[in-house]
């Protein structure tokens, strides 16, 4: 074997005095890092394979695991970072692009956190949301430009809606990247807090079509699982165009992945790599696009709103409001920082706008042009708490997408190696060793327990603001102010500066 | 900022005031001179601070009814000057004066302020495109014009505002010469910025007159939403927002005041979710449309327009509202006492609940919307004041 320049990222640190040799984390580490000595009687790890997923640290009875980031000191030089001599490393090793999942790990400016929110203070009572109504509920679809009557009755139909609880949704995730149980607690999630959760290209397990009032099914550029029945089952319909994550490029289920269950979910061969193209292939232009919604539409009878998702891209602005004139009910834009299960490290990092940027600029650009109303804006791309989610809507969002924070909740340790297949807290993995860790009862509890608490939060600084609807909320920039912005930023955000 | 500042100066993103506020129509379309008014407003002193009070009234240009009467405040001559000048280019001006005052109130840092008769040069197609076409010239003089500010736009009313105490306004307006069946009238407590002239309530487009008390907390969601529609909302008032989104729903859009009502003070989701179906189909389809337009955070409002004065509340009563109701008249008031004061033979008083509007019409008697308990209805023989 040909020595490897690469070191290892994580270092652990074993305390004998309280290891036990029970080999909980030989057990647990889909990595191999732990191996059990019998001669010895004691563990050893291999620090080159350890991802820092904290699995084991977090299951070892005794508290003797701590992992900690190799303090390896190369040379310090602002220009050539660790990161980048690592990358260099591997690729001359291999020859292949780096592949990494999740969302943008580099520093870039996270606009949420440059702005801070608004709160009564004598002219107006704040409201107390333990005591007084406080309506999170958000209905998503194209609204009608007025309300017509004829003899006092209204006459104006209203196009189909999706009625959210709280406005925030489970953004697209496929049964292939995330185990079943995964699916299956976003699913019930769904339905406990009133929301829905989106099948991403997976298409749609039979075991979940109970779950169908709370689903959104995307069609993807490889329409895996597509089907009549599939389109018929669930509440609403996604076009996938872009993620945020990989703007521009398509998708890769490896075979190995590929289960017989999966291979039935998505009709394709048991084995077989699933390839979703990076266009779809009958889409080359906006009216193809508009040729799409509308066969969806026909499909299922005008039933459903049938929302476009695409990747925040520099010019967002005109795209979306093309894809508003094509008729979409709904516009979901996946922004920079956007999740993945797996994408080549440069496009991930380095393609793309921040959400917030996109966001502001789209709300703007609709309102200008009229058509704000036409469809509901979802934004998705790293909301991380209930502020953002609040931030977002004040900038003019309808609701938000969620799949990090989803994946957190469900013991998620952000390690980026999800494109592996060796997720050790069963979430995106296929393998049933792996997948069994995660129980789907509890994880249904734990994402219906992390809705509740962001929509209290909602509610007590809706309420601090002297806002009892959440709808008084949406695009009311008033609320916001920036902090350590520049003019540019501050403009395009629509904001004015802290002390303004 | 000088108080006879027209506009925004500190460009603050919004303005808000705690204010008293009154009003009445008699149904029966008698006129009725400006003392009611005044007195009623001037009881309410602990409400306004000096910063601000002023008075509508419909019916008060009889002689000049047909032409929309636009009331100018003028920084400096050349200022009245300049909107004269435009104002002679879009309208045929009937008639123009300076608005009559008494200069020996303690009114002090007046802008000039005139009144211009004005017919549509353009406006042979019918009201409807006469009202269109005088919205859109008002919001363009006062987008342009630095020093001049169109206040008030509509046929046979009147506005007279500024910065003072209640009875000073209405002394240096000379208010108690007018006359008309529709009174609304305001006290202004301004709480975010000193007042301004241009600041003071009511505040007018075509017939439509606004006084408030209150701070919409959902300012900027209303006002993102009406500049989709046109509307350009220079004054950053909560005032100027609720007059154009009166204008465009009840104008524009044809809604009825109950209906309007159900925008600005929705009822809750789940009020919303037991009614009977078709009700429910309503006020959800309402709600879907005009959600942006819900105003939220304390205040109660007059709005009124030829003919109509409508009283409404927040949906969870965060600012004060009683109505009353004396033969054919109808009061709103913030107090009862300032009713008590003007009218003795008080028949029904009733403090409507959040967001259900009181509403008098020209020929229709009023009517208390619920039985009212016999202790609730006072008849007052004697003043104790007054």
């Amino acid at each position: 074997m040909v020595l490897s320049y690469t070191m290892p990222a994580f270092v652990i640190e074993r305390d004998l005095s309280r290891c036990i040799s029970c080999q909980v984390c030989v057990r647990q580490c889909a990595n191999d890092v732990h191996v059990y000595d019998i001669e010895d009687d004691c563990v050893h790890s291999q620090d080159a394979q350890c991802v820092g997923c904290h699995r084991c640290v977090t299951l070892c009875p005794t508290h003797a695991l701590s992992v900690q980031r190799n303090p390896l000191a190369f040379r310090a030089h602002a220009n050539w970072s660790d990161q980048a001599l690592r990358n260099i490393y591997r690729q001359a090793e291999s020859g292949g692009m780096l592949l990494t999942g999740m969302g943008c790990d580099q520093p870039y400016r996270i606009y949420w956190d440059h702005m801070l929110l608004n709160a009564s203070q004598v002219t107006n009572p704040s409201i107390d949301p333990m005591r007084e109504p406080m309506e999170l509920t958000t209905y998503l679809g194209a609204k009608p430009e007025r309300v017509a009557f004829s003899d006092g009755r209204v006459e104006t139909e209203v196009a189909p809606q999706l009625r959210l609880d709280v406005p925030i949704m489970f953004s697209a995730m496929s049964y292939g990247s995330i185990s079943f149980n995964a699916c299956e607690s976003l699913a019930r999630a769904s339905r406990e807090a009133g929301t829905f959760y989106n099948t991403g290209e997976g298409g749609l397990h039979p075991a979940l079509y109970q779950y169908g009032a709370n689903t959104i099914a995307q069609v993807a550029s490889g329409r895996f699982g597509v089907h009549l029945e599939y389109l018929n089952a669930v509440a609403a319909l996604e076009i996938k165009i872009g993620q945020g994550a990989k703007p521009g490029i398509g998708g890769h289920l490896p075979g190995e992945k590929v289960t017989p269950d999966i291979s039935a979910t998505r009709m394709i061969p048991v084995g077989t790599d699933a390839l979703s193209p990076a266009p779809h292939h009958d889409i080359y232009s906006i009216e193809d696009l508009r040729q799409l919604i509308y066969a969806l539409k026909e499909a299922t009878g005008y039933a459903k709103p049938v929302s476009v998702k695409v990747a925040a891209v520099h010019n967002i602005a005109p795209i979306a409001s093309g894809i508003v004139r094509a008729g979409a009910d709904i516009v979901a834009i996946d922004g920079l920082r956007g999740g993945t299960g797996a994408a080549p490290t440069q496009v991930r990092n380095n393609v793309g706008i921040p959400i917030e940027l996109a966001l502001a600029a789209v709300d703007q650009r609709l309102r200008d042009e009229g058509i704000r109303h036409r469809a509901s804006l979802v934004v998705a791309g790293s909301i991380r708490s209930s502020a953002d989610v609040i931030k977002a809507i004040a900038l003019g969002a309808d609701a938000v997408y969620v799949a990090t924070s989803a994946l957190v909740a469900m013991g998620c340790h952000l390690c980026q190696n999800c494109y592996t297949g060796k997720c050790n807290w069963g979430i995106a993995t296929q393998d049933p060793y792996l997948t069994k860790r995660l129980n789907s009862d509890l994880g249904a509890q734990r994402l219906t327990n992390l809705l509740r608490a962001w929509s209290l939060e909602i509610k007590e600084m809706m309420g601090g603001m002297g806002l009892n609807a959440i709808e008084s909320l949406r695009g009311h920039r008033d609320h916001l102010r920036g902090v350590g912005l520049n003019q540019v930023e501050l403009d395009t955000l629509g904001i004015r500066a802290a002390g303004q | 900022m000088s108080w006879s500042d027209l506009e925004n100066r500190y460009g603050d993103d919004r303005v808000s005031s705690a204010c008293g506020l009154f009003g009445f129509i008699d149904t029966t379309g008698e006129r009725h001179d400006g003392q009611a008014a005044i007195s009623a407003l001037t009881s309410m002193k602990e409400r306004g601070n000096g910063l601000g009070a002023g008075y509508a009234v419909y019916g008060c240009y009889p002689q000049l009814a047909e032409a929309y009467a636009l009331h100018v405040m003028c920084r400096t001559e050349d200022d009245r000057n300049e909107m004269a000048r435009y104002l002679a280019g879009a309208f045929e001006i009937v008639h123009q004066e300076p608005l009559p005052v008494h200069s020996s109130a303690g009114v002090v840092d007046a802008p000039l302020i005139w009144r211009f008769f004005c017919v549509p040069r353009q406006a042979d197609d019918g009201d409807k495109d006469a009202d269109e076409y005088v919205v859109r010239a008002v919001m363009t003089a006062n987008t342009r014009m630095e020093g001049a500010y169109v206040y008030s736009s509509g046929k046979n009313l009147g506005m007279f505002k500024g910065v003072g105490h209640p009875e000073e306004i209405a002394e240096y307006f000379r208010v108690a010469d007018y006359a008309g069946y529709l009174w609304t009238a305001h006290n202004r407590f301004p709480t975010n910025t000193p007042g301004w002239w241009g600041g003071a309530h009511p505040f007018g487009l075509l017939d439509w007159s606004v006084v408030h008390n209150g701070e919409i907390s959902s300012y900027g969601t209303n006002r993102r939403y009406l500049e989709t529609k046109g509307y350009h909302c220079t004054m950053r008032t909560d005032t100027e927002v609720m007059a154009y989104a009166a204008d465009l729903l009840m104008r524009r859009h044809g809604l009825t005041p109950k209906q309007a009502a159900l925008v600005m003070a929705s009822p809750l989701w789940n009020e919303i979710e037991v009614l009977p179906e078709e009700e429910q189909r309503t006020c959800q389809t309402i709600r879907q449309t005009y959600g942006p337009l819900l105003m939220n955070g304390p205040f109660t409002v007059i709005i009124a327009r030829s003919g109509e004065l409508i009283g409404l509340g927040d949906r969870i009563r965060l600012r004060p509202l009683t109505a009353a109701i004396a033969g054919p008249m109808l009061y709103v008031s913030s107090e009862i006492a300032a009713v008590h004061l003007i009218e003795r033979q008080v028949e029904a008083v009733w403090t409507p609940f959040g967001g259900e509007p009181v509403i008098g019409r020209l020929g229709e008697v009023p009517e208390c919307p619920r039985a009212v308990p016999k202790r609730v209805a006072r008849i007052i023989e004697e003043p104790t004041y007054g």
